[in-house]
């Protein structure tokens, strides 16, 4: 890796891990005595372990020019491993809560063992780790491929993904320590705020600096989603972590906004990262690999530029769905709800699209369970963004509201749809990056198929009859005008539906286990015999154009 | 990739881009997105038009049914109060009169049941028969009285709750502060045991009853009366009835003994209504301790 980089991109790297390391160092003496100095220790020894291995390869051979004829892949293939690593952590966390759940004991009177801590690695870790590194290893991908340009330099990519790492490890670590600002999926404190908008500017700019260098006269639909996935988020987090720490060497701070303003700017990052992290970008993974792998055109071009202008602009709006019934002013639900069920008619372009795009490759979506990955999560999509619709209504999220019908609704998009389309993805990209024929075992492609299939179906009825029967409990009155049932007898009804959740839940995690093992399988097989297969566009410089390849 | 070129499949024309083999058909947008387009902006549109909607700088658009969320909340609050009426006679009568009326006393366990499992159960169990730590209300077994004014007085200002007129319930750590040693706290919590197990007074221990008799009449009658059947003035305990907060086998009895108990039940005069807490003291009696 340090001998893909040309020798002032080593210099670079030192020099950026220099910055890190003194950055850690100084956060690690303002915060003696607070837990900030752990964090700051960590940052430290992070940059200073990465910088053995930058001078440790410092002066091999710097990489030719014959580089420039091909597309730079290495920081994809590190960030498809990254992701199942996260994937595999986050979701065997997720299971672990969802035991915990059952068993509220099982905390072994640790507090980084207890529900509230162990709740955001599990949120973070799938978010973030799993989906965050396969959304950058995929767009590093994608976007070579559909602008035929090169990455701009070899530094920029590995900051992005390195950096992206660091802030997930301070995130989980933190909750473990207690470290939380507490808004929900915008946990990590202030430090870690500003590090990762560095690290997404300059995610940011290496899309530019590749879409302006690009051979194509257009830009792919893809690459619009990936685009509005980095710029919203980016708006997002700023506005979200607007904060003051209560001193430079303070772990703590406190946000910006206050009462209903601070729950309305909440619930627009919250629903908006749902719409452009977990959506969008997710949306430029599935316009790439799903048509690639059918070996289709999309079915409507026309349909895929109305429904991405669509979903950018009606979800802005709809983030107050997730504030109905409460101290915000009623003409703002009311706009959210309304615009909320009008972005039902995009999302489901977008399904439509995907799922028509298929006609004339049925049949391999029967043979190839990479492809019905892909298929899976399309339809998934549907579903969890009709039901969102239908949830964003007020008279029915009165019902729905604070029972696990939302982590229902959650987990039809995250499983269903986000874990499907990337599943399906990486065992696309997987075998073209590392040029191998195909993955190490189709069987365990489709083993994981049928495991996450069965997972996700289980996990969400179990939360639909869970979710409904709370409601329901919640509002009954008896004849005499008080309520019939306390929480109490809500949660034990709710028991025997988290036993079964868990189990849907274990199955989904054993399929990524499985996974995981398949991929690094096919990367030992493809070190054993290093093919240099033809993926090689010719140098920029030479001929005018790099050529297609995976 | 010509402009002219046309699926084979679909018989559809491509829009003639290409990007690393991914075509695009030039399928027109299908009818149906237009019609649901126009019939969600439509809904959305009169949905403005009726309900509170668009801000207008400081004030916003009202709606032409001038609904008003905040409106329907007390109306429905005062919709349920109105179903409520037996809760007047509630407020009102004596807790003789209402423990004598059936029908009264139903809507007292109807509304109990879950006030009692929302407020109560964490601690005294959903059946109130409390658990170790907790007592057992049902038992009949009480530490400040069975009579209901005793019990609403209790659950009005709690014990050790740092209410101002709260009930204070100190058993002393007679071993952690050495006010009696080893042998002697031995020795009391052997009689203690007899007083509820009457056949260890004939057995090997009965040295150890004597003098631990003696370690009760000086420093334990005072709380818990000379035969140990407890005292509603102070909270104490009676020893001799079988039921046990602590637990009542001799490891559990020397905790006690030995390192004190001040157990804590909350205050609810500023939590729960005068109304909520008469219903939870007719309810508490009827779980069984009230007779
Ligand atoms: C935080 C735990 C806790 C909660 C909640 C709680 N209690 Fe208690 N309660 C206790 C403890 C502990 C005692 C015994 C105190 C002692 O041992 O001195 C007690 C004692 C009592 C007693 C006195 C029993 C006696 O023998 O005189 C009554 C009555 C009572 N609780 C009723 C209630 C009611 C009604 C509620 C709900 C409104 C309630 N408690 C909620 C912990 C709790
Ligand atoms: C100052 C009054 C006082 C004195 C003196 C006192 N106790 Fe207590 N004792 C209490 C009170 C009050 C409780 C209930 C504590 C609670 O639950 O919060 C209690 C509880 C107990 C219990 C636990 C009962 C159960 O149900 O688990 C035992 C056993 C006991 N006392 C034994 C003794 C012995 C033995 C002595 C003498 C060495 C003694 N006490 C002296 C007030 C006293
Ligand atoms: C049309 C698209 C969608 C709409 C209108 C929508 C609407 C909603 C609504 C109404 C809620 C419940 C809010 C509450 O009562 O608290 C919700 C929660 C949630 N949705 Fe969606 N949803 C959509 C798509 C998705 C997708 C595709 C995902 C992908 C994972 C997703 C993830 C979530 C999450 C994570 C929450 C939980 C938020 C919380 O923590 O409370 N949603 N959504």
């Amino acid at each position: 890796m340090i001998s893909e980089l040309t020798r002032g991109e080593r210099r670079l790297a030192l020099a950026v891990l220099t910055a890190v390391a003194t950055f850690g160092l100084a956060l690690a003496i303002a915060g003696r005595g607070d837990i900030l100095a752990v964090h700051g220790g960590l940052i430290m020894a992070s940059a200073v372990i990465l910088m053995f291995f930058v001078i440790a390869g410092f002066y091999a051979p710097e990489p030719g020019e014959e580089r420039l004829a091909q597309y730079y892949d290495t920081p994809t293939k590190a960030g498809v491993v990254l992701a199942m690593i996260w994937g595999v952590i986050g979701m065997g966390v997720g299971d672990w809560v969802a035991w915990l759940l059952v068993y509220p004991d099982m905390t072994f009177d640790a507090a980084w063992a207890s529900f509230g801590r162990l709740r955001p690695v599990h949120t973070s870790g799938v978010i973030f780790g799993f989906g965050g590194n396969a959304l950058i290893a995929t767009s590093f991908h994608v976007l070579q491929r559909t602008s035929r340009a090169r990455l701009p330099d070899q530094f920029s990519p590995w900051f992005v993904l390195v950096g992206y790492n660091l802030f997930c490890l301070i995130a989980a670590s933190g909750y473990l320590l207690g470290i939380t600002q507490s808004k929900e999926y915008a946990e990590p404190e202030w430090y870690a705020d500003l590090w990762l908008v560095v690290v997404w500017v300059v995610y940011f700019s290496i899309y530019l600096r590749t879409l302006m260098r690009r051979q194509e006269p257009h830009i792919y639909v893809a690459n619009w989603y990936y685009m509005a996935f980095i710029l919203v988020v980016a708006i997002l987090h700023i506005v979200n972590n607007l904060a003051v720490p209560i001193s430079f060497g303070s772990a703590k701070s406190y946000s910006a906004f206050s009462g209903v303003q601070d729950a309305m700017t909440q619930w627009w990052y919250g629903h908006n990262a749902v719409a452009f992290f977990l959506t969008a970008g997710f949306l430029g993974m599935m316009y790439y690999y799903l048509p690639k792998r059918a070996g289709r055109p999309v079915f409507s071009y026309r349909m895929s530029i109305l429904g991405f202008w669509g979903i950018t602009f009606m979800y802005m709006w709809a983030g107050s769905h997730h504030l109905h019934y409460t101290a915000l002013p009623q003409w703002v639900q009311t706009l959210g709800m309304t615009f909320s069920i009008m972005l039902i008619v995009p999302s489901w372009m977008a399904a439509a699209n995907a799922l028509l795009t298929l006609n004339g490759a049925w049949h391999k979506v029967r043979d190839d369970a990479t492809l019905r990955f892909m298929m899976l999560a399309a339809v998934f999509y549907g579903l969890s963004t009709f039901e969102g619709s239908f949830m964003s209504i007020r008279a029915v999220n009165s019902l729905s509201h604070y029972t696990d019908w939302t982590v229902g609704h959650v987990h039809a998009g995250a499983l269903g749809w986000v874990a499907l389309i990337t599943f399906g993805s990486i065992y696309a990209v997987v075998p073209w990056v590392w040029k191998r024929p195909a993955m190490y075992s189709n069987k365990l492609v489709e083993v994981h198929f049928w495991l996450s299939l069965a997972g996700t179906l289980v996990y969400v009825f179990a939360m639909w009859n869970s979710g409904i029967i709370q409601g329901l409990m919640w509002r009954t009155y008896n004849e005499g005008g008080t309520l019939a049932y306390s929480f109490i007898d809500s949660l034990v009804a709710m028991r025997p539906y988290y036993i079964a959740r868990a189990i849907g839940g274990l199955l989904f995690v054993i399929g990524a286990v499985v996974g995981l093992y398949n991929v690094w399988m096919t990367i030992r097989e493809a070190s054993a015999e290093r093919a240099d297969a033809p993926d090689a566009p010719v140098v920029p410089a030479l001929a005018r154009s790099l050529q297609a390849g995976e | 990739m010509s402009v002219g070129e046309h699926d084979p499949y679909t018989g559809q024309r491509m829009t003639g881009h290409e990007w690393n083999g991914i075509k695009e058909l030039n399928t027109p947008v299908p009818k149906a997105v237009w019609f649901f387009l126009s019939v969600t902006a439509l809904f959305a549109f009169v949905y403005w038009v009726l309900m509170p909607a668009w801000p207008l700088g400081v004030t916003y658009t009202k709606g032409l049914l001038g609904i008003d969320q905040r409106e329907i909340v007390r109306e429905s609050v005062a919709e349920a109060a109105r179903q409520r009426s037996w809760a007047q006679r509630i407020a009102q009568d004596d807790y003789a009169t209402i423990q004598a009326d059936a029908g009264l006393m139903q809507k007292v366990r109807e509304s109990g049941r879950a006030l009692f499992g929302d407020n109560c159960a964490v601690c005294h169990g959903t059946a109130g028969k409390g658990g170790p730590g907790y007592p057992n209300l049902t038992a009949g077994a009480w530490l400040w009285g069975g009579t209901p004014e005793a019990i609403a007085e209790t659950i009005r200002v709690g014990i050790n709750s740092g209410h101002p007129e709260g009930r204070i319930a100190q058993m002393l750590a007679f071993g952690r502060d050495q006010m009696l040693d080893r042998a002697a706290v031995l020795n009391v919590v052997t009689y203690v045991q007899s007083l509820s197990d009457p056949t260890l007074a004939s057995g090997p221990e009965k040295e150890a009853i004597v003098a631990g008799k003696e370690v009760y009449d000086a420093n334990c009658a005072s709380c818990h009366g000379p035969e140990g059947k407890g005292s509603t003035d102070v909270g104490a305990p009676d020893l001799t009835d079988g039921f046990w907060i602590y637990g009542g086998d001799r490891q559990s009895i020397f905790n006690t003994v030995y390192g004190g108990r001040q157990g804590h039940m909350p205050a609810w005069e500023t939590r729960l209504s005068e109304l909520d807490r008469k219903i939870l003291t007719l309810y508490v009696l009827d779980l069984g301790g009230g007779k």
